[in-house]
């Protein structure tokens, strides 16, 4: 490594000036001013004061995304202009790295709360142990069990009856969407998100094998596969929660098992929809500018490393939140 | 794409399409001056209101919207993003990389920065005012009982995530790849081992913030219950998700503090750093026990006795390797030829201040003895001794210690030992008596005090005022510098200064090592 002289030094490319940083906060930052205000009309507003709180949203987000469609294409013409250096590259490489690390962390905070909550908070509250002498003073009849159905609220008899005030009403879901409930082994539809989700990690590797031998219809086909593959489990996870709400009255609302239940599954179908849109692009552009070469492909890379990364959680979702 | 050797643009565009790290450091540097003042000008608010017992100036609800703005503004906007700016400025000069990994994405942590803090200030002006529940903001204060203003509170909280994370991936990828050839790990100056821990810290936490804050927005807009016992969650779950957040956050805060020192006092030493190789694994090991030690902010809230005593010990042990950088920077003095000047009483200053809070921190860490402590003005003088006399102090040393390379100009002597011991005075008359009233049983974030706290409460405001007057001299001798100050040329601003940073022309070029330089 100390024998490298600087003549065998390739040029690490620094950009020149550049406005897409100023155009990225610009979206960025009217995109979250409008979410605020749409979300404090929809809680504290006046229904008939009329706001424009969705357009400065939607403006935001429309900027936000225009730009990192712009990002995304100026970093793309470098790359095929041979301006990276295999050094530049691999800032790439580290930085889709500790990236997808700190998303890891995203969801641990939730699985902590799932496990927080059913391990130690939830059987303090239903009476368990030092910390469940408040249970008779103030939650009296509560008891805990996973999954969550009746809430203390509910076992107290509702938010008037409740000694310990707060602004809410916590009333919890008829049934779980454990696979006890589900009609028979087959509607029990986290299994078919499983398995859906689990092949196409495979499809995508395959496609990645095709890509590597030079077989750009392989890579082409499996991609294309992986994408359906993930349009799929995604249309699943609607019906999954149209069940919830329709039929078992399983709400974001239902009391903590509702609120880690969705939150957890939610934020894994918007990573999933993200996941799926990146494979899409990867697709488009190979099939649409055959972008790709089995030695330079960090597109699709990184796009395929995320896909794994989502069919990771999904293991761990259907492990802690479906079965256990 | 313009010219070969883009030089900086002219006039205001240069600020908002550069690409480079010595200007995205600089203004990295400005606008956490400028959060300091304004997270200053907060707290001589708290600090007028509590020179004399009784309400004087302020409402208490608007005393703890100050309280809470202070901490956030002074944590998030002033300390962190100064050490980022610094590790702009120095980390591809002291690797001898010729810039930041990935430069375009630098530009946009800090653009995201400005605005997201004029939303957070704007919240002072909402209906119901600023989120007033402290800078932990505790849920049931922070979701049922919180002002509308929380939701831009919380997003703006997102957007400061987003900035630190992307500000941290660039770090780690600078540092991982973008060393010159033969700078291995451990040849690296210890500013950039601590930084390179620090950004690692930091994408560990700043995404389990951000989930702490979703989960407070879905309870206050969508009838979540994860905050809400009535719905089977727990208010302290928020507490144990903050601080898995907070603790390796404070190190975040400390941990490049350490860095600027162990570069500031070999100098003035005129010696090697003692124990450069314990320093490394010190610093991982801080960073390590900060990960399982969170639970010691919240011995009070009745914790299983088995997670007061893991929790406890877990804490104590960080005292070790604190100590052992505490002794090698000790050592480092030790029969060293040293001189005095402003860089170097600020390092000494911050290693006899930060002991101090170090020790309370171990006094703090003792469970059965915190149940007294917890929530007095003890701990207020216990974070700030870390805080101000930790971070803010080697930022203060460290300014004084590169500026001269930064502009090519000295600063005054004489007009920054003056900041030194006006800020030295200042502030330990502003925070030693909080130990006594602490101890004594003053609460924190309480506008009113019995009176007999008035006189150490009269002392630590007139101590506030001083500390902050010393920081407006500061900036005059900082800005004096920069029109005005003597010109210099000399690559080594200092004669005991080591390192690639005092390789290259005084001022600094635009550009520096755009080939990588020979490293023995």
């Amino acid at each position: 490594m100390t024998s490298q002289t600087s003549t065998e030094y390739e040029k690490y490319y620094v950009p020149p000036k550049s406005r897409l940083a100023i155009f990225t906060t610009i979206g960025l930052v009217l995109s979250v001013f409008g979410a605020s205000h749409v979300l404090n009309d929809m809680t504290f507003g006046d229904p008939s004061v009329e706001t424009n709180s969705w357009s400065i949203f939607l403006t935001g987000l429309f900027v936000f995304i225009a730009t990192l469609f712009a990002w995304f294409k100026m970093t793309i013409k470098e790359n095929m202009a041979g301006m990276n250096s295999a050094q530049l590259k691999k800032s790439y490489v580290l930085g889709m790295f500790w990236f997808i690390f700190s998303e890891v962390m995203f969801f641990a905070a939730f699985f902590g709360a799932l496990f927080y909550v059913r391990n130690l908070s939830g059987p303090w509250l239903g009476g368990e142990g030092e910390a469940g002498r408040m249970n008779s003073l103030l939650w009296e009849g509560f008891q805990f069990s996973w999954p969550l159905i009746t809430t203390p609220q509910d076992a107290v008899g509702g938010a008037g009856a409740q000694l310990m005030a707060n602004n809410g009403t916590y009333l919890g879901a008829e049934k779980s969407m454990a696979f006890a409930n589900a009609h028979a082994w087959w509607a029990w539809l986290p299994l078919w998100n499983t398995i859906l989700l689990i092949t196409s990690s495979f499809t995508v590797h395959i496609a990645h094998s095709g890509l590597l031998a030079g077989n750009k219809k392989k890579f082409n086909l499996w991609l294309a596969i992986s994408v359906t593959l993930a349009v799929v489990f995604l249309y699943v996870q609607y019906l999954e929660y149209h069940e919830a709400y329709a039929e078992f009255g399983l709400m974001l609302s239902s009391g903590t098992y509702g609120s880690t239940f969705f939150m957890l599954t939610g934020f894994h179908g918007f990573h999933v929809f993200m996941g799926m849109t990146m494979l899409l692009v990867q697709l488009i552009r190979s099939l649409k500018s055959n972008h790709f070469t089995a030695e330079d492909h960090f597109g699709f890379e990184a796009s395929s490393w995320y896909w794994h990364f989502v069919d990771v959680v999904w293991v761990m979702l259907f492990l802690f939140v479906y079965i256990l | 794409m313009g010219d070969h050797h883009h030089g900086p643009a002219k006039g205001l565009t240069r600020w908002i399409t550069t690409t480079n790290h010595k200007d995205i450091g600089s203004m990295y540097l400005w606008f956490s001056f400028a959060m300091f003042i304004l997270g200053g000008a907060f707290a001589m608010i708290i600090r007028a209101e509590l020179f004399q017992p009784g309400l004087q100036l302020v409402e208490p609800g608007f005393f703890n919207q100050m309280t809470t703005m202070h901490g956030l503004v002074m944590v998030f906007g002033a300390i962190m993003p100064s050490f980022v700016g610094l590790a702009n400025w120095m980390i591809p000069m002291m690797i001898g990389a010729p810039d930041m990994a990935l430069p375009r994405m630098n530009n946009l942590s800090f653009w995201i920065l400005p605005p997201s803090f004029i939303m957070l200030a704007c919240t002072l002006f909402m209906d119901g005012g600023a989120p007033q529940a402290g800078w932990t903001f505790y849920a049931p204060l922070s979701t049922t009982y919180a002002p509308p203003s929380v939701t831009f509170f919380i997003f703006s909280v997102h957007l400061l995530g987003v900035s630190s994370i992307m500000g941290s991936i660039n770090i780690i990828a600078t540092v991982m790849n973008l060393r010159a050839p033969g700078m291995t790990y451990m040849k690296m100056p210890l500013f950039v081992w601590t930084w390179l821990i620090t950004a690692f810290l930091l994408v560990a936490v700043m995404p389990v913030l951000a989930g702490a804050v979703t989960m407070m927005l879905m309870d206050v807009h969508f009838g979540t219950s994860f905050f809400s016992a009535a719905g089977g969650g727990d208010p302290v779950l928020f507490q144990h998700v903050f601080w898995f957040f907070g603790h390796p956050e404070v190190y975040i805060i400390i941990l490049p503090a350490f860095g600027v020192v162990s570069q500031i006092i070999p100098t003035f030493s005129r010696k090697r750093l003692f124990g450069y190789d314990s320093m490394v694994y010190a610093t991982a090991s801080i960073a390590f026990l900060s990960f399982i030690v969170w639970a010691h902010h919240m011995f009070t809230v009745g914790m299983p006795v088995a997670g007061e005593l893991f929790f406890m010990y877990a804490t104590m042990l960080i005292a070790v390797p604190t100590g052992v950088k505490v002794f090698n920077w000790v050592t480092t003095m030790w029969r060293g030829s040293l001189t005095f000047e402003t860089p170097m009483m600020f390092s000494i200053g911050f290693l006899i201040l930060f002991t101090i809070g170090g020790f309370t921190g171990l006094m703090l860490a003792i469970a059965p003895v915190d149940f007294q402590y917890h929530d007095s003005y003890f701990v207020v003088a216990h974070f700030h001794y870390v805080m101000v006399a930790g971070a803010i102090f080697s930022m203060s040393a460290a300014i004084y210690y590169w500026l001269p390379k930064w502009c090519g100009r000295m600063y005054n002597e004489k007009m920054g030992q003056l900041h030194f011991w006006v800020s030295f005075v200042g502030f330990n008359l502003a925070f030693f008596p909080q130990h006594f009233v602490g101890l004594a049983g003053m609460p924190r974030r309480i506008p009113d005090y019995a009176l007999q706290f008035t006189d150490f409460n009269m002392m630590s405001s007139i101590g506030a005022f001083i500390y902050g007057a010393a920081q407006i001299l500061f900036l005059y001798n900082v800005i004096a510098t920069i029109v005005s100050g003597k010109p210099t040329s000399e690559e080594k601003t200092w004669e005991g200064a080591e390192g690639l940073e005092w390789t290259v022309a005084t001022p600094a070029p635009y550009h520096t090592f755009e080939t990588p330089p020979p490293v023995k």
